[in-house]
């Protein structure tokens, strides 16, 4: 250990650096938050002011409250898209781990080549599909394209091989449970941690995506925080005391995911090339 | 080291699999539980593919004066959008710009989280430190693009940047990063910012896999840290790089997010700054669905072209198939 020792000073200051550099934006909209429209750009960058409270309440007031509905759509986008794009990945992640059937290997096969697919490109596409249907401009035309994620299968068949023992799926079946009643009472809480993994890394893809909302939405209220943000810093470029706004809001968007992650932060020790969780 | 555990465990698992009597267990069953996973895949990513590559190959035939309801009708347009994609004036300098943005990003957002995630894993001992740095440089990955690219377009605007009031107090000038010769670096900045974390916590994550007795003997043998680095920790990790690697190419090709919040920040940024830029604004600023849907195959084409070549070239299977 006395090699690590003697090498951990530089070590210890590039790691310093890389933290510094990585809390440098989130420092600056900590402190830009409390500064009014007209310190914002003529005050010193790191010099703390006293209104964040204010710009809180403006925010808050903007057009009666969207912001907090911007924050609800977020929620329900990120929220229900996760849960059921990890029920379905669960359920196909385990028949493909836990069963022989015909035509298994392509169907894998097709799931992997869908997760090398950039879920960007099919925006357009899915727009146009469901323009035909007349659902664009709804909250399931975030959310149903939300919904599959081959990714999640992917791993989902990684968990149910390696934390499912065929023995016991045998003697739940000798003792007369249903498939399905399997899968709920057996099978699902047995993959729990894997399925956190796949929860979370879904809940954040949403979260953060821009392009599919920004697409497929036309009506403001219907819009999560990305889009609404960044209509807001639109608006900016003509209104600069909108500024505050976009930097109040900016902050106040960050917050709950941040937090998210800070408490759930062993789940997202992932090993890509393996896919196994590191618990 | 889980490739190689997992491995025996199908060999195990798949003779007594096969010849099995069905125990009350239905044929139907594996496709009942897929069913949802099949039926959303076709819909929203499979027909959409195929409905992209097939108005890639229509167009609009408008005639007479293209008043009447019949007077606009679709017919077959063969390759001609693509042709016309290609000679664009604005898609060879988008793939230009992606080109060299994927050429600044991905190496030093790996580089970088190459040597966060060795660093971490020397410093395994001094737990308050790394920990701090851990979680410090994976915050990132928690703020989505949009935001970052707020928040990083204040702090390039010269009035705002604490760097330029640095760089001037020092009796420099300081640059513009958002000057048509900077603007590169400065999206490419948003997405090493964003990107370095959640690859070095995968590759960190890979190394923690490894027993220390083994860095123990090899120390023992006399092998300096950065033999150990170099020799040991970077081939254990290799798989991990190839997955991130290909992940950060396929998220690059379809970077969008953080050049769209820049441009009311950074005039020059232009509407077809990248590939997929030009895409949206064929599609909903001239409503030319065609166009935009062969561009769109063509950046298909292109990642699937790089990044299974990318496999090929390094040998390795992408995925653990075998469990």
């Amino acid at each position: 250990m006395t090699t690590t020792l003697k090498r951990s000073p530089v070590a210890t200051t590039l790691l310093l650096l890389g933290a510094a550099y990585c809390l440098l934006p989130v420092l600056w909209v900590l402190i830009a938050s409390s500064k009014s429209a007209s310190e914002l750009f003529s005050t010193f960058t790191l010099a703390p002011s006293t209104h964040l409270f204010d710009n809180l309440v403006d925010l808050a007031g903007y057009r009666d409250g969207l912001y907090w509905r911007w924050m609800g759509n977020t929620v329900i986008y990120a929220g229900v898209g996760a849960a059921v794009s990890t029920l379905i990945s669960a359920m196909a992640g385990y028949a493909l781990a836990k069963f022989e059937f015909r035509g298994k290997a392509t169907v894998f096969n097709i799931i992997l080549a869908g997760v090398l697919v950039p879920g960007v490109i099919l925006a357009i596409p899915q727009y146009l599909l469901l323009a035909k249907l007349g659902m664009t401009n709804t909250y399931w035309a975030v959310l149903l394209p939300s919904f599959i994620s081959p990714y999640g299968i992917y791993l989902a068949r990684i968990f149910a091989a390696a934390a499912v023992p065929t023995e016991i799926l045998e003697a739940s079946r000798i003792d007369g449970s249903g498939e399905w009643r399997t899968f709920g009472t057996v099978v699902l809480p047995m993959m729990r941690t894997g399925l956190v993994t796949v929860f979370l890394f879904q809940f954040v893809a949403i979260w953060n995506n821009f392009m599919l909302p920004y697409i497929m939405l036309g009506d403001d209220k219907l819009y999560p925080l990305t889009v609404g943000l960044n209509g807001l810093l639109n608006q900016g470029a003509n209104q600069p005391s909108m500024y505050t706004s976009v930097v109040t809001g900016a902050l106040v968007s960050i917050i709950p995911l941040i937090a998210l992650f800070l408490t759930l932060q062993r789940y997202w020790q992932v090993d890509l090339a393996a896919g196994g969780v590191k618990a | 080291m889980s490739l190689t555990t997992t491995a025996p465990r199908k060999t195990a698992a798949a003779p007594t699999a096969a010849p099995r009597r069905r125990t009350g267990k239905k044929a139907g069953t594996p496709y009942a539980f897929l069913a949802p996973a099949l039926i959303l895949f076709t819909a929203f990513l499979a027909a959409p593919i195929v409905y992209a590559g097939y108005l890639s190959l229509r167009k609009v035939k408008v005639s007479g004066l293209g008043l009447g309801a019949k007077s606009r009708t679709e017919i077959w347009a063969g390759f001609d959008n693509y042709a016309r994609s290609l000679s664009d004036p604005d898609f060879l300098p988008s793939v230009y710009r992606v080109g060299a943005y994927g050429l600044i990003v991905v190496p030093t957002m790996l580089g970088l989280a190459l040597l966060f995630a060795l660093l971490l894993d020397a410093n395994r001992t001094r737990e308050t430190i790394g920990k701090f740095a851990r979680i410090s440089i994976f915050l990132p990955y928690a703020v989505p693009a949009v935001v970052a690219s707020l928040l990083w377009g204040f702090l390039y605007l010269p009035r705002v940047s604490p760097i330029n009031d640095a760089i001037e107090a020092l009796g420099f000038t300081a640059p513009n990063l958002l000057s048509s010769d900077l603007t590169m670096w400065a999206v490419a900045n948003i997405a090493v910012w964003g990107g370095t974390g959640f690859n070095m916590i995968v590759i960190y994550t890979a190394l923690r896999a490894v027993p220390t007795s083994l860095y123990e003997s090899a120390r023992i043998d006399g092998a300096s840290e950065l033999a150990i680095a170099w020799r040991i920790k970077i081939p254990i990790v290799m798989p991990s790089l190839v997955m991130t690697f290909v992940f950060s190419l396929i998220a690059t090709l379809q970077v969008f997010a953080e050049p769209m919040t820049l441009r009311p920040l950074a005039n020059t940024i232009s509407t077809t700054w990248t590939p997929l830029m030009k895409v949206y604004r064929d599609a909903f600023a001239r409503n030319d669905l065609y166009a935009a849907a062969a561009t769109s195959v063509i950046i298909a084409l292109a990642t699937f072209i790089l990044s299974f070549g990318f496999l090929k070239l390094v040998g390795r299977r992408a995925f653990n198939q075998e469990d």
